[in-house]
């Protein structure tokens, strides 16, 4: 029950689930496709119920065939139609690597710009389920890499509510990655939320001593570490990329030289990262506002295993991102 | 579901038929004489893959589609695109990388795209581009458009994943998709019996409940008299549909090519069979064709092959400032 | 392994000579740590490192003499072991190739890429014109940091130690202001300039303000001429400059003072922040200074920071100086002694105190009107001494 009648308290899933309905009622030609989002409900029951609303046509199960179905996808955007095409999880999506880099990234550009791809390829991601090593993989920074897509990372429930419907106005491929472990998670959004800026970085807390750069999983982490920090006196700002893939340089720059100071969160591997690039980013464009060397949380460069106390120490948490924010600071 | 046997008496050539399958042959047969030996003097660059001696699947396929249908090719398209009636000056200026060619200039032999014609390609990943079909017939079903989607390949494609997939999800579906497998006989240097368990293709569409018919891919009559059967079929049922043509490539793989995989004499057992031969013969036996008709056609190729050229060369270069255009969309 | 290499003090520092090892093998040392003394042509000098870690070799024998950016010991950086000292012959063979192009290239004064400040707090330095490498780093390991600098910039900085050290030999010295004297014959294209300036008004004001005050305290006329300097740099800035990949003008006015020893040569004290000292203030820096030039007991900063040289030849009865510019300065003023001499003003002829004023000035950087605007200004401060 709201206490204020212009918000409403969320999950994530519910957030993600009525940016599907809203876009499958605004639009007839978006329709949902992809492994168990029908009858089975959506591995994750997200999609749960979508099918007795709008039908087989508008929600179609998949076989187990990545490739071929998120080749479809493409090739109905092709045809003029909006597919969301949901990827089960992120660690299937290289069995649909090629579709995604060598079709919905070419197209475009190959073709001087006579074939456009306005497919969104959803994909459940994220670590801290203890499904080990192949169930467990971070790609943004694979997929980020490559030109032609935008690369949305989904961190609130703002934009679970809201990137879906700007993603599928764009007449570009574009990924959206959702994480997993905050699909239970509670929280209050506008109840009039909507489509929602997908170009832009977002300050999700001011500060003025060190900005907390992050994305993703990240973002919550991110804050709580925040709030812990401003009560030893350190200011954060906590800057949510969310677009990794074409990457707002501009907010990086801004949050950089006023706080004059970064610290860069993220699940994934360390090594050629999302960070590695920021950090670069930071270097080429910032370094004269620099007052201390750009520092990193990233993944362990380990498959991640199964236990939970390894699992967990495969990734940043909380503490380690106050104890590294602390670092920064003491050093007299 | 299942094999059909198809008579080629089943249809009634006219000779306007006759004499458009012969030029559009010839046509290709002297721009590809062309390309190669404008590929020796370096005009042309990349890979360079010839159709010579497999023009009767071309025109036998092209002349059974209506203009509002699409068509998927692989990257031996020059046939294809030709055939299409993609202007053979657009063409040639794409091979030479100008940016008047069908493609801006962007993509090359292997990217010959042209939307106006609903040519999507000119796809250089083998099989890549068969899920694209599904996905573009799919969007015609979905948008009730009266279309057939006609997607070429050759029997190396038949080795990968994304062909099965391709074929199981259109089957499924239930899409308007005429898969035409060109089995020339060698996936590049490799001929059949070491790819394929069993080489009869034609066993693979009744597997997956696709009517499946083959065709000889030496004779033009042959080929559009099944084509035209083929897409009247799929045109009807909306259902997919297997036509596995045999025929073979005359010439090397690529200009890259040494030929060690198969005897000379294989190669002039063939030609024996030459497609333009059989089908001059074939309308001259009607008396559609006079030995001075074959000189005009001849020579009014000769002008169309001149004038393409003169196209290309006349053709520019995209400045350097347009290079990451069509990465993205632009804003309207 | 961190290479430790002689530093380069001056432009005008050719090499050094190893008087003192001060750490040895196996010692802790951390940034800011004076590891040995160096004699140069300007006296002893302490040697401080940048680095922390702990000494591994020392490559130089006492009494060695050393090429600046010569390798001079080696040091272990905290949390990592010694390496195999074999490249080491090639190392010093590089090494002295290395010397050897450095002598022909001056390093920069300041070596700002030695240390370890944040890009943001030498930014400002720079902006601020403050000497980062005189600043001690409260950042991580030591690094200095914005707000390092901007404590600096207030007066509030922690300044590393310097200590008074006994200087050169007289010796030393005739050959260190040979070479810079040399170096500026041969490198810089002096222009000169010179006016007269009636000084009975200055006179008068200066009798006038030496009543209220003790005998000790009592001003001298050339604490007038270095603050006229002063004051005339600030209207012309491009005067108080250094001459290093083109004109570097600097923020703060250190005015290089002349001090002849009595054994021969020249020493040229640094006056610090000539522009913002009374003349109270000039004068007790004087009074501090000239002594201990002479006793060749100078901090490095004061023989270093010149930006600009006046040269007081008024008491030895000359009237004009045509001065020699001190590298990599771009002005020398000259004073001469303030002699009785005929002066015609509106018509009249009177006998007034006249002081000769000359100015030698670096082509290279200005031209001559600027060193005219520069004299001008010069005149009028001390034609207007209520000013100063």
């Amino acid at each position: 029950m709201s206490a204020t009648p212009n918000v409403m308290r969320v999950t994530y899933r519910e957030a993600i689930r009525q940016a599907i309905r809203e876009a499958l009622m605004k639009d007839e030609r978006t329709f949902l496709m992809g492994e168990d989002v029908g009858r089975y409900g959506g591995a994750f029951a997200v999609s749960k119920g979508l099918l007795e609303e709008f039908g087989p046509e508008r929600i179609m199960d998949t076989p187990l065939s990545e490739s071929g179905f998120v080749g479809a996808g493409i090739g109905a955007a092709m045809g003029g139609m909006r597919p969301i095409v949901e990827v089960m999880t992120v660690n299937f999506s290289l069995l649909a690597l090629d579709q995604i880099a060598n079709n919905a990234a070419t197209l475009l550009h190959m073709t001087g710009g006579q074939v456009n791809v306005p497919v969104v390829i959803r994909m459940s991601s994220g670590i801290g389920r203890q499904l080990a090593a192949q169930h467990s993989h971070s790609w943004e920074p694979l997929f980020a890499h490559i030109p032609g897509l935008k690369v949305l990372s989904v961190g609130t429930h703002e934009d679970a509510r809201g990137m879906l419907l700007t993603a599928l106005l764009d007449p570009d491929p574009v990924i959206l990655f959702e994480y997993t472990s905050m699909l239970n998670l509670e929280a209050e959004i506008p109840s009039g939320s909507g489509a929602i800026d997908i170009t832009r970085a977002k300050v999700r807390r001011q500060g003025k001593d060190i900005s907390l750069i992050t994305y993703g999983a990240g973002v919550y982490k991110a804050l709580e570490a925040a709030a812990e920090l401003a009560s030893a006196g350190i200011d954060t700002e906590v800057v949510d990329l969310r677009v990794l893939r074409p990457l707002d340089e501009d907010a990086i720059a801004a949050s950089v030289s006023k706080t004059h100071r970064a610290l860069i969160v993220e699940d994934a591997w360390r090594s050629v990262s999302i960070s590695s690039e920021i950090s670069a980013r930071i270097m080429e464009r910032s370094f004269y506002d620099l007052d201390a060397p750009v520092r990193r949380l990233c993944g362990l460069e380990v498959p991640i295993p199964y236990p939970k106390h390894l699992e967990d120490a495969s990734i940043p948490q909380q503490q380690q991102i106050v104890s590294a924010i602390r670092n920064i600071f003491q050093h007299d | 579901m299942q094999q059909e046997v198809l008579n080629n008496k089943d249809i009634a050539v006219t000779r306007e038929q006759g004499k458009r399958l012969l030029h559009q042959m010839i046509l290709i047969r002297r721009f590809e004489e062309k390309a190669a030996e404008l590929y020796t003097k370096g005009k042309i660059r990349g890979f360079l893959h010839l159709y010579i001696g497999e023009e009767a699947v071309a025109v036998g396929v092209m002349n059974a589609l209506t203009p509002e249908d699409n068509v998927l090719c692989t990257y031996r398209e020059h046939g294809q695109a030709l055939a299409r009636g993609v202007d053979p000056g657009a063409i040639m200026a794409e091979m030479y990388g100008k940016q008047e060619g069908c493609s801006h200039g962007r993509g090359g032999s292997m990217h010959l795209f042209d939307t106006k014609s609903r040519f999507y390609g000119g796809n250089a990943i083998v099989a890549g581009h068969l899920p694209l079909a599904v996905g573009l017939a799919l969007s015609d079903k979905k948008m009730k458009r009266n279309r057939i989607t006609c997607c070429f390949f050759g029997e190396g494609a038949a080795a990968e994943g994304e062909f099965h997939e391709a074929m199981n999800l259109a089957a499924l579906w239930k899409v308007p998709l005429l898969f035409v497998c060109e089995n020339n006989q060698y996936a590049m240097g490799t001929a059949i019996r070491y790819t394929h368990a069993v080489t009869d293709l034609e066993k693979r569409g009744p597997g997956y409940g696709i009517t499946t018919a083959s065709a000889d891919g030496m004779d033009a009559i042959a080929m559009l008299t099944a084509a035209t059967h083929a897409a009247d079929q799929v045109r009807k049922t909306g259902l997919p549909y297997f036509l596995v043509c045999n025929t073979y490539r005359f010439r090397a793989h690529s200009m890259f090519d040494a030929e060690l995989y198969r005897e000379k004499s294989e190669v002039e057992e063939w030609k024996k069979r030459d497609p333009i031969m059989l089908l001059s013969a074939f309308l001259k036996d009607k008396k559609f064709l006079m030995d001075t008709d074959l000189k005009e056609e001849e020579s009014l190729v000769e002008t169309q092959v001149q004038n393409a050229v003169a196209f290309a060369e006349a053709g520019t270069w995209e400045p350097l400032e347009t290079l990451t255009k069509f990465v993205y969309s632009e804003k309207e | 392994m961190i290479e430790f290499r002689m530093p380069s003090l001056g432009a005008d520092m050719e090499s050094g000579f190893l008087r003192e090892w001060r750490v040895k093998p196996g010692d802790p040392i951390k940034r800011g740590d004076i590891i040995a003394e160096v004699e140069t042509q300007k006296g002893i000098i302490e040697i401080e490192v940048f680095d922390e870690g702990t000494i591994g070799e020392l490559l130089i024998k006492i009494d060695e003499k050393v090429p600046v950016g010569a390798l001079m010991a080696y040091i272990i950086a905290n949390g990592t072991s010694p390496e195999p000292s074999k490249p080491k012959l090639i190392d010093e063979k590089k090494e002295t190739e290395q010397g050897r192009t450095r002598d022909r290239i001056p390093a920069p004064r300041i070596p700002i890429h030695t240390v370890k400040a944040s890009p943001l707090a030498k930014r400002i330095a720079l902006e601020k014109g403050i000497d980062i490498t005189k600043l001690k780093g409260s950042g991580p390991n030591g690094a200095i940091t914005r707000q390092d600098v901007e404590k600096a910039s207030t007066g509030e900085g922690e300044m590393t130690a310097e200590k008074a050290k006994p200087a050169a030999s007289a010796a030393s010295i005739r050959l260190a202001v040979a070479a810079a004297m040399s170096k500026s014959n041969r490198e810089i294209p002096h222009y000169y300039l010179s006016t007269k300036i009636d000084m009975s008004r200055a006179l008068g004001w200066l009798t006038d303000a030496n009543k209220q005050r003790s005998v000790k305290d009592r001003l001298l006329p050339v604490v007038l001429l270095l603050k006229a300097v002063a004051k005339a740099l600030v209207t012309v800035p491009d005067l108080n400059a250094w001459w290093q990949d083109g004109l570097q003008r600097k923020t703060e006015i250190h005015i290089g003072f002349v001090v002849a020893l009595r054994t021969g040569g020249i020493i040229v004290p640094a006056i610090h922040d000539a522009a913002n000292k009374t003349l109270d203030d000039l004068m007790k820096s004087l009074t501090d200074i000239i002594p201990r030039a002479r006793a060749l007991r100078l901090r490095s900063s004061e023989l270093a920071d010149s930006t600009i040289t006046v040269t007081n030849l008024g008491e030895e009865g000359v009237e004009t100086v045509f001065g020699v510019i001190y590298p990599p300065q771009v002005a020398l003023v000259g004073f001469g002694g303030i002699q009785e001499q005929p002066w015609a003003e509106k018509g009249m002829l009177d006998v007034r105190p006249v002081l000769t004023a000359t100015l030698a000035a670096d082509h290279r950087a200005t031209d001559g009107s600027t060193g005219t605007q520069f004299l001008t200004a010069l005149k009028n401060f001390l034609q207007n001494p209520e000013q100063l």
